[in-house]
């Protein structure tokens, strides 16, 4: 069954394929590899991984350190791709990004650093049934160990964060707001310039877990008009291990460190410690150095398609596949249906079939989907469901991709005799 | 995929044995899948002398991996001494599923077992190590 195109596409992703190594790997099953899993972590381009074994073949040494060439070099390239950070989510200056292992790291840095300093007894700090576990188990652990009070703003029956729990939740004054831009269970996209508008108005910091949402869209933390960012590189077709966090300066300055060792002091005498200037007092010991080259690489690979256009051809995939298993027999989605709230993640359920199952079977197919509670379970528990099976699309998908894992689904069906 | 989903794999989904719960029972132990949070419970009743299985069920939404080596194991469980069970090993829980498991569903296949040693020794039962059990020549 081919898929009928409503309209042209604006990147040829089965094109964009060649960059990518990963795809000319033999899949067991003998079919081309269906990637539909880059909300879990995306594949790297050829550039990518060129830069850095690049880095490491011809411009490594330690960074902030060394009086010698190399080490020059290798802090003008790590320096170099801060500013690519900076500039990739419209941060005023590169001294507000930190670079960090992924978000995780970069929301638990504000947890620890942010909360601990100005979260105690009675105050209140919200977050979301909707959030990733890495923007709800950092805040739970913080209200836990300050005796704040953690609440959480629900999620409407058609997977909008409720604006009307958030108001009223708002009212009773929190310190801070935990939020996620798109979320990785229900691929809604968030009002996060609306919402930050709210929590300002009610004296509350915002937090934005943009994990989903920098690899897929444009992102400027200006115009969202938000206080914190946290990122991870490996979802945005960067290294592993290499993630940052944004923060507006004043924040940052008034922050303790997070980490201590080296890299991050001024000075140390055994009487006591005073720390660098911010980005580096958040940096302790020595960085993932090639890692932070190759999220360059991976920026300008984005940069080069252009942030409109991934995102374009994000919601045509997104429009076809949601149009397609809307109307497929025995799928149920979750999530808002416009593609203005909607991030090209769906989330669905086979009935009859566990997600686990549906995940195994469509591998035999060569389609590589997630199935499981997404790192969610609060997202699951809402819609009382175990787990769900989730495709999620990047550049390098197109509309052949939406129809492999339909005729993957329909496999399914026959083989557990629901179909 | 497809020496996976066998036909009695999945007729033990739709139809598994010894599905329910005991009451009254002797031992009771309910855990959940951590990949993907599925929960089962089992419940067993022993002998007058505490010795012997009697009688076994299990209950929980799980996928079809899971609710078929359950299903299977629980079959051979009357009868056995909890000694018996406590040595129970994992690897011929595997076998007595008779589908190749590899490591991302490994969970699934034990989970099972995993609530039976948890209701035979409690809640210090610990998941078995994966590189030993798949050792066991059962991955494909």
């Amino acid at each position: 069954m081919a898929i009928e195109q409503l309209a042209t596409d604006i990147l040829d992703g089965a094109a964009l394929r060649a960059d990518f190594p990963v795809f000319d790997r033999a899949h067991r099953s003998g079919q081309p590899l269906t990637f539909l899993d880059s909300a879990a972590s995306a594949p790297k381009p050829r550039a990518v991984i060129e830069a850095v074994a690049d880095a490491y073949g011809h411009h490594y040494a330690n960074v902030h350190r060394g009086i010698y060439e190399l080490s020059e070099d290798a802090t003008a390239r790590f320096e170099a791709a801060r500013k690519a950070v900076a500039g990739f989510i419209g941060a005023p200056s590169d001294r507000e990004v930190v670079f960090v292992r992924n978000a995780t790291e970069g929301i638990n840095l504000v947890a620890y650093s942010w909360g601990r300093t100005n979260i105690g007894p009675g105050d209140l700090i919200l977050s979301t049934e909707m959030e990733h576990h890495a923007n709800l188990v950092p805040w739970q652990q913080l209200a836990a160990e300050s005796g704040a009070t953690i609440e959480y703003v629900g999620i409407t029956d058609d997977g909008h964060l409720d604006l009307d729990d958030l108001q009223l939740k708002l009212a009773r004054g929190p310190r801070l707001l935990a939020v996620g831009h798109v979320s990785n269970a229900l691929g809604t996209i968030n009002p996060i310039e609306e919402i930050s508008a709210m929590a300002h108005a009610a004296g509350a910091i915002v937090v934005l877990d943009a994990a989903q949402s920098v690899p897929h869209m444009p992102v400027d933390v200006v115009r969202l008009g938000i206080d914190f960012l946290a990122l991870s590189g490996h979802k945005m077709l960067g290294p592993s291990g290499i993630g940052a966090l944004w923060g507006r300066r004043e924040l940052l300055e008034a922050m303790p460190p997070f980490m201590t060792g080296g890299s991050m002091i001024s000075k140390v005498t055994l009487a006591g410690t005073t720390w660098a200037e911010v980005p580096l007092k958040f940096e302790a010991g020595t960085p993932a150095i090639a890692e932070a080259i190759g999220l360059h690489a991976a920026i300008d690979y984005l940069d080069a398609i252009g942030m409109e256009n991934v995102r374009a051809h994000e919601r045509f995939l997104f429009q076809h596949a949601w149009d397609a298993l809307s109307a497929a027999p025995g799928v149920r989605l979750l999530g808002p249906a416009s593609p203005d709230e909607h991030a090209a993640v769906i989330s669905f359920v086979l009935d009859g079939v566990h997600p686990h199952d549906v995940a195994t079977v469509f591998d035999g197919h060569g389609v590589a989907v997630r199935a499981g509670h997404h790192c969610a379970q609060p997202v699951m528990a809402r819609y009382d469901l175990p787990a769900t099976t989730r495709a999620s699309f990047y550049v390098y998908n197109g509309l052949e991709d939406v129809e492999r894992l339909l005729a993957a689904i329909r496999a399914t069906r026959t083989l557990f005799g629901v179909g | 995929m497809d020496n996976l989903y066998r036909d009695f794999i999945l007729e033990h989904y739709r139809e598994p044995h010894n599905r329910g719960t005991l009451d009254p029972h002797d031992l009771h132990f309910a855990d959940s899948n951590p990949t993907c949070g599925d929960e089962m419970s089992m419940t067993l009743r022993l002998d007058d002398a505490k010795e012997r299985v009697t009688d076994v069920a299990f209950d929980g939404r799980g996928c079809a991996i899971s609710q078929a080596s359950a299903s299977i194991m629980t079959d051979e469980l009357r009868g056995m001494s909890l000694d018996e069970l406590r040595q129970l090993d994992p690897k011929d829980v595997l076998e007595n599923l008779g589908v190749p498991i590899g490591p991302a569903r490994l969970k699934c296949a034990l989970l099972g077992y995993k609530v039976l040693q948890g209701a035979v020794i409690g809640a210090e039962a610990r998941w078995p190590d994966e590189a030993d059990v798949l050792a066991g020549g059962s991955a494909p």
